[in-house]
């Protein structure tokens, strides 16, 4: 039996996933989710930020990495607009053109903001870091016009904005490279703007040195950091929902780990004691 | 930035605690590579180097081809850049051996790069007529195209060796644990942190980190790549001096209330 | 010529980067300032290369097709959504509503989330295969991934505050504090410094043509 254990077919193992993830969102649990430091610290710098005031969001990812990096994209601009603050939306990702501007004009819409005046977008921009670099030094070289193809000019939300510099506080939700530490790179290392944003939970690991040496103002990990942030501004949508499948699929790893260690040294008991090696 | 020029500084004063350390940097990793020229320098066995030799080996017994996956990454990456260097001994072993050498490429001119470091070698060896430049070409850009199109492979070909080296990310789990399905002898190596567990998790050997960017040093011994890796790891060395030395005077500052100290050590690493 | 010229462009642009970064003035002095004028030939360049690679990837494909190569109805099917999904863009617009947005949103996006999904999937099965406790440093890391585990959901730190013999250790202390902030923080610094001056010594290398696999060989 030990050993039938100790080489689970992959298959067994993979129904079981299927089963934690899929069954918790028909039944939600609804157990509240109490937010971390490092996502209040988002929260607070935006409160505390009067209205006018401008910020960047870079939307870097794409659609596999959609379902972390957007629910927190969606829950800061939602907060953002409520505070009356400007926002300016671009990709560095070319698959999230696409996928930022729905979520703007979505967003945008949703909270009866105008474009233009309350937020724009501005598409994507190639050369991954080196298009942050460019940015630095001035936005009107790199984004002459906005993702329809509009001359910026013509948009009043950028009037007084000339570069990164010029904005309160930078954003980049990340699902991978080009991201997060390409923007602490230049938008905080150089230009010495407050950066704060979201990523995959498998990337959030790596961004603690930063937190701890002030260059990243703040962090959402993974979908556990957007759905903190929906706590936060009182609105949970589908990262608070997807939680629950989350957690319920952690335990279910959480024991296979247990039982395969119980198994090996089961295993490794009755070898010892039967004389093996 | 609309500075005018009579108001632009010479120099960045902000910058110049950045400017030492590059400089300081630079000259030693300059003397460690004009000594690397005059002796040997002993540089330790990275395990996953060592394990080269016997994947390809391994390869060979078996009949089946060594398939090595160069990252997600483009060229202007330093981890494709030391994959590739890899790739060229790697490639230097399957010519030797008779074995085929498959290598998938997430960007074309990884892939032109790919075939000229390849066939380099082969005719380094003396095997130009074995080289196929079909067996390394471009799959997709897109990272999980790129990944189903390799995990493809891998159920097809079969191969007996499999070497993942370079920039990887959400996807370097797939891969390992699709070429562990296969049977094959894994060998990994990159610098991304977050896929590092992974890699370890799933694969037979791993270079961690640096390893990567010292592995082609320790393969080919070539004075000036063995000088500039004792270069960095003396870099290392004196960060860790200068972090044990910060940290003992900050807190001595702190108990003594040398406020004036502590602001100084601050405004040297500020960056 | 064929390796000097781009051993030389190389140096030329690296140095010019640096310059800019260090002395502001002396990069000023030209009109435009030469940083700026390499930073967009980079970015067209940038631009450029989906060419290639498109170009490449038609190439690759063709020849397979035209030899009838084993799989090369796969590769036919590439090509024709390489090139429906090029025309619909091309002639239809990429915007709101358009073909191009439908393959995007309803093909692209749903098989690339799946691809994803698969993660869950092999994470639950490769934990299973290869988180044994077999060494000191494997057990260690083996508590550290439970707790973390646990204490990151919802689900978790409910029921940590419900079992008595650890009510008394606050989970977020323990997590934020000790596990995230405290030793993964700590490795995670040191794999990012000794990657850094890695990645300096390299980038060194290049600049200064000692390093030159990026040509093609030795």
């Amino acid at each position: 039996m030990f050993w039938r254990l100790l080489n689970l077919d992959r298959k067994v193992i993979f129904l079981l996933v299927l089963a934690a993830a899929g069954i918790p969102l028909f039944f939600p649990l609804n157990i509240g989710i109490k937010p971390s430091q490092p996502v209040k610290n988002i929260y607070n710098f935006i409160e505390k930020l009067s209205p006018g005031k401008n910020i960047l969001i870079s939307f870097d990812y794409g659609p596999s990495t959609r379902i972390e990096c957007a629910p927190m994209a969606a829950a800061v601009m939602r907060q953002a607009f409520r505070r009356g603050l400007r926002v300016v939306g671009l990709t560095i990702w070319p698959e999230g053109a696409a996928l930022a501007s729905d979520l703007l004009k979505r967003v945008g819409k949703e909270c009866g903001k105008e474009y233009g005046r309350d937020y724009l977008d501005l598409g994507y921009k190639p050369g991954n870091e080196m298009a942050i670099l460019a940015l630095s030094k001035g936005i009107q070289t790199i984004c002459p016009r906005d993702a329809a193809g509009t001359p910026i000019e013509e948009f009043p939300i950028l009037s007084g904005i000339r570069t990164l510099r010029d904005f309160d506080l930078i954003l980049s939700f990340s699902g991978g490279f080009p991201g997060l530490t390409d923007w602490i790179t230049i938008a905080q290392a150089q230009c010495h703007r407050p950066v704060a944003g979201g990523c995959t939970a498998v990337i959030a690991s790596q961004l603690y040195p930063y937190i701890n040496s002030g260059q990243l103002l703040g962090l959402m990990g993974g979908l556990k950091g957007a759905a903190e942030y929906e706590t936060l501004i009182g609105q949970p949508e589908e990262a608070c929902l997807a939680m629950d499948a989350q957690g319920v699929t952690h335990f279910l790893i959480a024991g296979l780990i247990l039982l395969s260690n119980l198994v090996f040294f089961a295993t490794r008991k009755k070898k010892k004691r039967s004389g093996g090696a | 930035m609309d500075l005018s020029q009579s108001q632009m500084a010479w120099f960045n004063l902000d910058k110049l605690n950045n400017f030492i350390g590059i400089f300081l940097f630079t000259a030693l990793i300059a003397w460690f590579i004009f000594h690397a020229r005059h002796r040997s320098l002993f540089i330790r066995k990275i395990a996953g180097l060592s394990a080269i030799d016997e994947a390809v080996g391994r390869a060979t017994e078996m009949g089946r081809p060594v398939l090595y996956v160069p990252g997600l990454q483009d060229v202007d990456n330093i981890q494709t850049l030391a994959a590739l260097s890899i790739l060229g001994h790697v490639a230097e072993k399957t010519a030797e051996y008779e074995t085929p050498l498959l290598c998938p490429c997430c960007r074309s001119v990884v892939m032109s790069t790919a075939q000229e470091v390849v066939r380099e070698s082969y005719i380094r060896v003396g095997k130009a007529d074995d080289f196929v430049r079909d067996n390394i070409r471009y799959l997709s850009d897109d990272q999980f195209g790129y990944v189903a199109g390799v995990d493809g492979l891998m159920i097809r070909e079969k191969p007996a060796a499999i070497f993942f080296m370079g920039p990887f990310y959400a996807e370097s789990l797939i891969l390992a644990e699709t070429g562990h399905s296969t049977g094959a002898i894994q060998i990994a190596g990159t610098a991304e942190a977050s896929q590092l567990p992974f890699f370890v998790a799933a694969c037979d050997y791993t270079l961690i980190g640096e390893e990567l960017y010292a592995a082609s040093a320790c393969l080919s011994r070539d004075p000036v790549q063995v000088g500039s890796l004792k270069g960095q790891d003396a870099g290392k060395a004196i960060i860790l001096g200068a972090i044990l030395l910060s940290c003992l005077l900050i807190t001595l500052s702190q108990i003594f209330g040398w406020s004036g100290l502590e602001e100084t050590i601050r405004a040297v690493f500020r960056t | 010529m064929k390796r000097q010229l781009p051993i030389f462009i190389t140096f030329i642009a690296g140095i010019t980067m640096i310059i800019q970064f260090f002395l502001p003035r002396l990069e000023h002095a030209t009109v435009p300032p030469l940083g700026d004028l390499f930073l967009n030939w980079f970015l067209i360049i940038f631009a450029f290369a989906y060419i290639l690679g498109g170009a490449s990837l038609v190439v690759v494909n063709f020849s397979k097709i035209a030899k009838s190569a084993p799989g090369w109805g796969y590769n036919a099917v590439l090509l024709v959504g390489l090139f429906g999904t090029l025309a619909a863009g091309l002639f239809g617009g990429i915007n709101e509503g358009s073909l191009f947005r439908y393959i995007f949103n309803y093909v692209f996006t749903p098989l690339s989330a799946t691809m994803f999904a698969l993660l869950a999937f092999f994470i639950a099965s490769a934990a299973f295969r290869a988180f044994k406790a077999k060494t000191m440093e494997a057990t260690l890391l083996l508590i550290a991934a439970l707790i973390v585990m646990i204490g990151q959901v919802p689900l978790g730190q409910a029921l940590w505050s419900h079992l008595p013999f650890l009510k008394g250790i606050s989970l977020n202390i323990l997590i934020d504090d000790w596990i995230m902030n405290g030793f993964n923080a700590a490795g995670q610094r040191a794999i990012i410094l000794g990657a850094s001056l890695g990645l300096i010594s390299m980038s060194l290398k290049i600049l200064l043509g000692i390093e030159r696999s990026y040509l093609g060989g030795d």
